[in-house]
C-alpha cells in the first residue's frame, strides 16, 4: 500500500510536467494529451501503483473557456484502494486525443460515447463510431451549443395550436 | 493480486458496422463454408430491453458479435444540466429502473462530496436499509428473468411475488412503487412512516426462507447446471481489463466490493460478507447474486436495529442552505420562509469544482461525476453506468460460444438498458 | 324477440354478428412483448403473480409482431427506436390496436429533449393512453379494459367492400408511408 503523498512524489519525479491538484479529496493529475498514454500506462504497469481498473472516461464541454473541452478519466488501484483522476484538456480547433482503448479495453465504449456526445476524436481507436445516437445524426448533442431540443408542452390554452401542428401518425 | 505489464490483456471489441461489413463481403471459403450475420434485436424477448446484437455465426457458433446500443438513449445527462440539483433527482431514478435508490444515492453522494455536506447518522442508516432493499428488489427481477430465459418459468412468478412486498414497502414510504426519488442532498426527502420498520422486519423474516426456495428450484437443478456451469467464463485479468464490476467481477474471483473497500454511508460499521466466486462462469455469477440477497438481509437487519435506537433524530441535515425547513417552522419563522422560498425557486449553489462518487449498485460500480460552475444548475453530470460497461464484455465472453448460450450470457451480465443508454 | 322466446330452453342466444366478432376480439388479445423501458417492468409485474393480466384474456405475450394484435408501447421511444417501432407496427396483422403505456409513450413525459419522441402518437395511431410514470399494473389493466369497450363499439360497416378501411385507403394512395 502506498499513500497519496508517495504517489504524488513518484508522479512528479517521473512526469515533471504533470500538474498535481485535488478534486474533492481525490488526487487529480492534469496532463498534456500527448503524455496521456505514457502516464496511464505507467500508472497501470508499475507494480506498486497498479492502477489497473479504469472506472470511467467522459468528456466535459467548458464552452467559453480555452481550451474548450476536457476529457476526464478515473483510474482505481485495487491494490492501494485509491482512485486518481486524470484531466486532459482538448482544444476546440483540434479536438483529438490519443486513445486509451489499447491500454484499457474498457475505455472502448466510453470513448465512443465521448466521441458521439462531444465530437472528440480518439486517434488510434479501433472503431470510433457513434454509439448512442443514430448513425445519421448531425451534431454532438452534449456540446453546450447543441440545443436541448425542447418542445412546447400542450396545455389547455395552447393545445389547439400545438395539436394542429403536431405530426400525428396515420394508420 | 499483482499483475505484470505483459499480463494485461488486450481485447478487441468489434463495432456493429464491422460485423455488417462481414455480411457484405461474405464469400464461401474453399470448403464452401460461409458464415452468417444475424441481427438479434432490438425487439427480442431475451435481450432484456432494446439491445441489438450483430452476431456473426458459423453454424451454431458465435464467431464474433457486437452490441448495438442507444435504442433507449434518453438524454438524461443533458436534461440534468437544465434543471436544479434537486429537481434532477427525479431523472436519475429512471436510468437503472430496477434500482432507483442506488441511482439517487450516487447522485446525491457526488453532490455531497462536492459540497462537503455531511449527512445525519439516522439518514445514513436509513439509506443503507433502503439500498439493501433495492438490491434485493433488483436481484429478484434479475433472477426471475434469467430463469425465464433459460425456460424455468416458475422462478419468475416466485421472484415477482416477493418483489411486490418490497414495492409495497417503497410505496408506503414514498407513494411510488418504482420511481421513488426519496434521497435528497443531505439526507432523505421526509421521515419514515410509523409502521415502516415493523413492515420491513416482517418482510425480512418472510423473505429469508424464500431465498432457499429459489435455490431449491435452481442450484442443484441438473438442467440449470448444464446450461450455466462452465459457460461464459471470464478470468480475473480479463474482467478487470474489461472494467466489469459488481457480481460479474466478484464471480471471477476478484474481491472488490465498494461497500467494503471504499465504504460510503457508514457501510464499514456493518457486519457482512462479500460472496466471491472462483470459476467466473454464469453459475458463479448466479451463486454470488443469490448469496448477496442473504447478505443484504443481514445488513438490513442491523440497520433496523440501529434505526430503532435513533428515534427522533433528524432525517435530513439541519443546514437550511441545502435542505428546506419543516413546514411547521415556516408558519412562525420569517427566516425559514425565506429559506424555503429560495430553495424551491432557485435551489442551492455548490461551490465551483468537480467530484466523482461511486457506490456499489446491484449491477456494479455506479459512479457519478458532477461539475459545478457555482450556479444552481450542474454544468455537467456524467454517470458511470455499470450496465453499459459490463455489456462491453459480451463480445469477449460470447466468442466461440453457442447461440443458445448467448441468451444465458446476456441475462447473467444483468444489463438494464435504461442505464446502458441513459 | 320471437325466436328467443321460443328457443329459450334450447340454450340459443341471438345477437348481431358484430357483437360476436367484437366480443371475440376482446377476449383473446395477444399483446406484443414490447418492453422498452421502466414501464415494461410494470407490464411484467402485471403479467406476474400478483396482478395476472391473463384474467383479462392477455394470456399470451408474443415476441413476434406477426402473431400479435395489441401493441403496448411500454416506455420511452427514442429517435433511434422510432423507425423500428413503426416497422413492427406495420408488420402486425389487421385488426390491431396500440396502447401507449406511461407518460413517455403518451407525451414524452419528463424527457422533453432531443433524444425522445414527444409521444408515440407521432409514429403510430394510439387507441388508449395510460397515464403514470410508471402506471401501476392496475392502471394498465384499466387501460386494456377501456380498449375492450372501444372495440365493442367497432362497426363492421367501417370496412368498405369487405376490406378493412385501412387497406382500402392504402390502395387509394390516401395513406402515405411515414417519411
Ligand atoms: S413513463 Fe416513466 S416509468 Fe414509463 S418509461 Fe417513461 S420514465 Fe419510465
Amino acid at each position: 500500500m502506498i499513500d497519496r503523498a508517495t504517489l504524488e512524489q513518484r508522479v512528479s519525479a517521473q512526469f515533471p510536467t504533470v500538474r498535481i491538484g485535488d478534486e474533492s479529496g481525490d488526487l487529480c493529475l492534469t496532463v498534456e494529451r500527448q503524455q496521456l498514454p505514457a502516464l496511464a500506462g505507467w500508472l497501470r504497469d508499475e507494480p506498486d501503483l497498479a492502477f489497473t481498473f479504469l472506472n470511467q472516461l467522459c468528456g466535459v464541454d467548458y464552452l467559453g473557456r480555452d481550451p474548450r473541452f476536457e476529457v476526464v478519466v478515473h483510474l482505481t488501484s485495487f491494490q492501494n484502494k485509491m482512485r486518481v483522476t486524470l484531466h486532459i484538456e482538448v482544444p476546440e480547433a483540434d479536438p483529438t486525443i490519443p486513445t486509451l482503448a489499447r491500454l484499457f479495453p474498457t475505455a472502448n465504449f466510453q470513448e465512443r460515447e465521448t466521441y458521439d456526445m462531444f465530437g472528440i476524436i480518439f486517434t488510434g481507436h479501433p472503431g470510433l463510431e457513434r454509439i448512442l445516437m443514430p448513425e445519421d445524426w448531425l451534431g454532438h448533442p452534449q456540446r453546450k451549443d447543441h440545443p436541448l431540443g425542447y418542445e412546447e408542452v400542450a396545455f389547455t390554452h395552447n393545445e389547439d395550436w400545438i395539436y394542429a401542428n403536431k405530426p400525428f401518425a396515420k394508420e | 493480486m499483482v499483475m505484470h505489464a505483459h499480463a494485461y490483456p488486450d481485447i478487441e471489441i468489434p463495432t456493429p458496422s464491422q460485423i455488417a461489413a462481414v455480411a457484405l463481403n461474405n464469400e464461401p471459403d474453399e470448403n464452401g463454408e460461409q458464415s452468417m450475420v444475424l441481427s438479434m434485436g432490438p425487439q427480442h424477448p431475451s435481450t432484456h430491453g432494446v439491445l441489438r446484437l450483430a452476431v456473426e455465426l458459423n453454424g451454431e457458433n458465435v464467431v464474433q458479435l457486437a452490441p448495438d446500443v442507444g435504442f433507449l438513449h434518453t438524454g438524461i445527462e443533458k436534461t440534468i444540466e437544465t434543471k436544479t440539483y434537486t429537481k434532477s433527482i427525479v431523472l436519475t431514478d429512471r436510468m437503472d429502473y430496477l434500482a432507483p435508490m442506488s441511482n439517487n444515492m450516487v447522485y446525491v453522494a457526488a453532490i455531497e462530496k462536492l459540497m462537503q455536506q455531511d449527512v445525519p447518522e439516522r439518514a445514513q442508516t436509513l439509506r443503507v436499509l433502503l439500498l439493501e432493499l433495492t438490491r434485493i428488489n433488483s436481484h429478484l427481477v434479475w433472477l426471475g428473468t434469467h430463469a425465464l430465459d433459460l425456460a424455468a418459468m416458475s422462478v419468475f412468478f416466485y421472484a415477482m411475488r416477493e418483489r411486490e412486498y418490497i414495492l409495497d414497502i417503497f410505496e408506503m414510504l414514498t407513494g411510488a412503487r418504482m420511481m421513488t426519488s426519496y434521497f435528497r442532498v443531505g439526507g432523505l426527502a421526509w421521515d419514515i412512516p410509523a409502521d415502516f420498520i415493523p413492515t420491513v422486519e416482517d418482510f425480512l423474516t418472510h423473505f429469508l426462507p424464500k431465498v432457499d426456495e429459489y435455490e431449491d428450484l435452481l442450484t442443484n437443478n441438473l438442467l440449470w447446471k448444464q446450461r450455466t456451469k462452465g459457460v461464459g467464463v471470464v478470468n480475473a485479468a480479463d474482467a478487470i481489463a474489461l472494467g466489469l464490476s459488481g457480481a460479474n467481477l466478484r464471480a471471477s474471483g476478484v474481491d472488490w466490493d465498494l461497500r467494503k473497500t471504499m465504504p460510503y454511508s457508514g457501510y464499514e460499521t456493518y457486519q457482512f460478507d462479500v460472496p466471491v466466486g472462483q470459476a467466473g462462469d454464469i453459475y458463479d455469477r448466479y451463486r454470488c447474486r443469490v448469496q448477496e440477497m442473504r447478505e443484504s438481509v443481514k445488513i438490513a437487519r442491523q440497520a433496523i436495529e440501529r434505526v430503532k435506537q435513533m428515534h427522533g433524530q433528524p432525517y435530513v441535515t439541519e443546514n437550511r442552505k441545502v435542505a428546506p425547513p419543516p413546514k411547521s417552522e415556516i408558519t412562525y419563522s420569517m427566516e425559514s420562509l425565506i429559506h424555503h422560498f429560495k430553495l424551491w425557486t432557485e435551489g442551492f449553489r455548490p461551490p465551483r469544482g468537480s467530484a466523482y462518487a461511486a457506490i456499489e449498485s446491484p449491477r456494479g460500480e455506479i459512479g457519478c461525476y458532477v461539475v459545478s460552475d457555482g450556479t444552481p444548475k450542474p454544468w455537467r453530470v456524467h454517470f458511470r453506468a455499470p450496465s453499459f460497461i459490463n455489456l462491453q464484455a459480451l463480445p469477449h465472453i460470447a466468442k466461440g460460444k453457442l447461440m443458445a448460450d448467448l441468451v444465458a450470457l446476456i441475462a447473467s451480465i444483468d444489463p438494464v438498458l435504461g442505464e446502458v443508454d441513459r | 324477440m320471437g325466436l328467443e322466446e321460443k328457443a329459450g330452453d334450447l340454450g340459443i342466444v341471438t345477437t348481431t354478428l358484430e357483437g360476436v366478432v367484437n366480443w371475440g376480439r376482446t377476449k383473446a388479445m395477444w399483446p406484443m412483448l414490447f418492453g422498452l423501458a421502466c414501464c415494461a417492468i410494470e407490464m411484467m409485474a402485471g403479467q406476474a403473480s400478483n396482478y395476472d393480466m391473463s384474467r383479462f384474456g392477455l394470456e399470451l405475450m408474443r415476441a413476434s409482431p406477426r402473431q400479435a394484435d395489441l401493441m403496448i408501447v411500454a416506455g420511452r421511444v427514442s429517435r433511434k427506436m422510432a423507425p423500428v417501432l413503426r416497422r413492427l407496427y406495420d408488420q402486425m396483422p389487421e385488426p390491431k390496436w396500440v396502447v401507449a403505456m406511461g407518460d413517455c409513450a403518451s407525451c414524452g413525459g419528463v424527457y422533453n429533449n432531443y433524444a425522445i419522441v414527444q409521444g408515440v402518437d407521432e409514429i403510430v395511431p394510439v387507441d388508449v393512453y395510460v397515464a403514470g410514470c410508471p402506471p401501476r399494473p392496475e392502471a394498465l389493466i384499466d387501460g386494456i379494459l377501456q380498449l375492450h369497450e372501444k372495440i365493442k363499439r367497432d362497426k363492421i360497416t367501417d370496412h368498405a367492400d369487405g376490406k378493412p378501411i385501412r387497406i382500402e385507403q392504402a390502395e387509394r394512395g390516401a395513406l402515405k408511408p411515414l417519411g
